[in-house]
């Protein structure tokens, strides 16, 4: 039996992340093909979105729109696109303002409201992630997400009390 | 349509009582998150490579953020004799306040524990507010704010989701552009 891969070390140390840094945009062309894909990966059957005359006739869209579950897991993607597979979530809260249809390209952005240490000793990172498409903000996201604080840490080794997420 | 006082008083009364607890359908898998993770590019190794997972997770994870995933019912099984519906709360204040369009305005998870494959998990719904009589440019309607708590297979805490929601008749024409589904 071959030895147990060694951890890959963290992409992203806290020591590393300033307030008011930018995140690495992030663009993409959605298509009904995302809209339908997402809605189904996350199990969301209902017909605004999958059907468009669904959605113009009784959402009173213009089209099919990306679910809340799908667009979450675009901003972990975002989130995780930078701190790497250390990176652990703690806390997202979204506001929707305004539906992502295809043919639109979305755009997340993200800047970093605040870096702390808590009383455990784990370290929090603020970032305020928002979508949009040509310019109008669709959905924001408040993220609050750990990252090591050094090379020898994992916040994903944190359970019970150690991990205080809210 | 106003809602009558004692439907309000009567949807108040159950603000902090856990209801509709229910066990997930089926055990957390991978098919869905691969489908999830592609569905997002989302090439993070911690859900791709083995080794990353076992050295940084002790082994394979969900991605946080598919939390809600793991209860959306089938859209059809046997016997089934009434659809069921997640956060059936949301549509409980729609049919009691008489209230046919609502749309999500906002929503917080909170992640505790990481949820694993094989995992099996229960939720509980609890109702936290009901607004009085509001008017957005969507309509007129209430607000509410519904939490739904999830545990494993062992009882600890793997998530809480917070749902802010708007329900309303409708009072502008077709253009009018509701934010989201619900």
């Amino acid at each position: 039996m071959s030895a147990p891969a060694p951890a890959p070390a963290p992409v992203l140390l806290l020591c590393e992340v300033t307030t008011g840094d930018r995140l690495p945009e992030l663009s993409y062309d959605v298509t009904a093909t995302t809209v339908v894909l997402g809605a189904l990966a996350s199990r969301d059957w209902r017909p605004m979105h999958h059907d468009k005359d669904f959605a113009v006739e009784r959402n009173g869209t213009r089209d099919i729109f990306l679910n809340t579950p799908n667009q979450a897991a675009w901003f972990e993607r975002f989130l995780t696109d930078w701190t790497g597979p250390h990176g652990r979530l703690g806390r997202m809260t979204f506001r929707m303002l305004g539906s992502v249809f295809p043919g639109d390209t979305m755009r997340l952005s993200g800047v970093v409201t605040d870096v702390t240490v808590d009383d455990i000793g784990c370290g929090w990172i603020g970032v305020d992630v928002t979508l949009s498409v040509d310019g109008d903000v669709k959905t924001t996201c408040a993220a609050r997400l750990a990252v090591p604080v050094d090379a020898d840490d994992n916040p994903w080794s944190r359970t019970g009390t150690r991990w205080q997420p809210s | 349509m106003t809602a009558p006082a004692d439907t309000v008083a009567e949807l108040r009364a159950l603000i902090g009582v856990a209801q509709y607890e229910e066990t997930g359908e089926f055990p957390v898998e991978r098919g869905y998150i691969w489908t999830t993770l592609s569905s997002v590019e989302n090439g993070n190794p911690l859900f791709w490579d083995e080794d990353v997972a076992d050295a940084v997770t002790g082994g394979f994870i969900a991605p946080p953020t598919m939390l809600s995933v793991w209860f959306r019912p089938h859209h059809w099984a046997p016997g089934r004799s009434a659809p069921h519906l997640p956060l059936q709360i949301h549509f409980d204040l729609k049919e009691r306040l008489g209230l046919p369009e609502a749309v999500m305005s906002d929503n917080t998870i909170i992640f505790h524990d990481p949820v694993r494959p094989g995992d099996i998990l229960t939720t509980r719904q609890v109702l936290r507010s009901v607004s009085d009589q509001k008017t957005t440019k969507l309509g007129t309607g209430r607000f509410w704010v519904i939490d739904v708590e999830y545990t494993n297979q062992s009882g600890a805490l793997v998530g809480v989701e917070s749902y802010t929601g708007f329900g309303y008749r409708r009072t502008a024409g077709p253009d009018s552009s509701p934010e989201a589904s619900a």
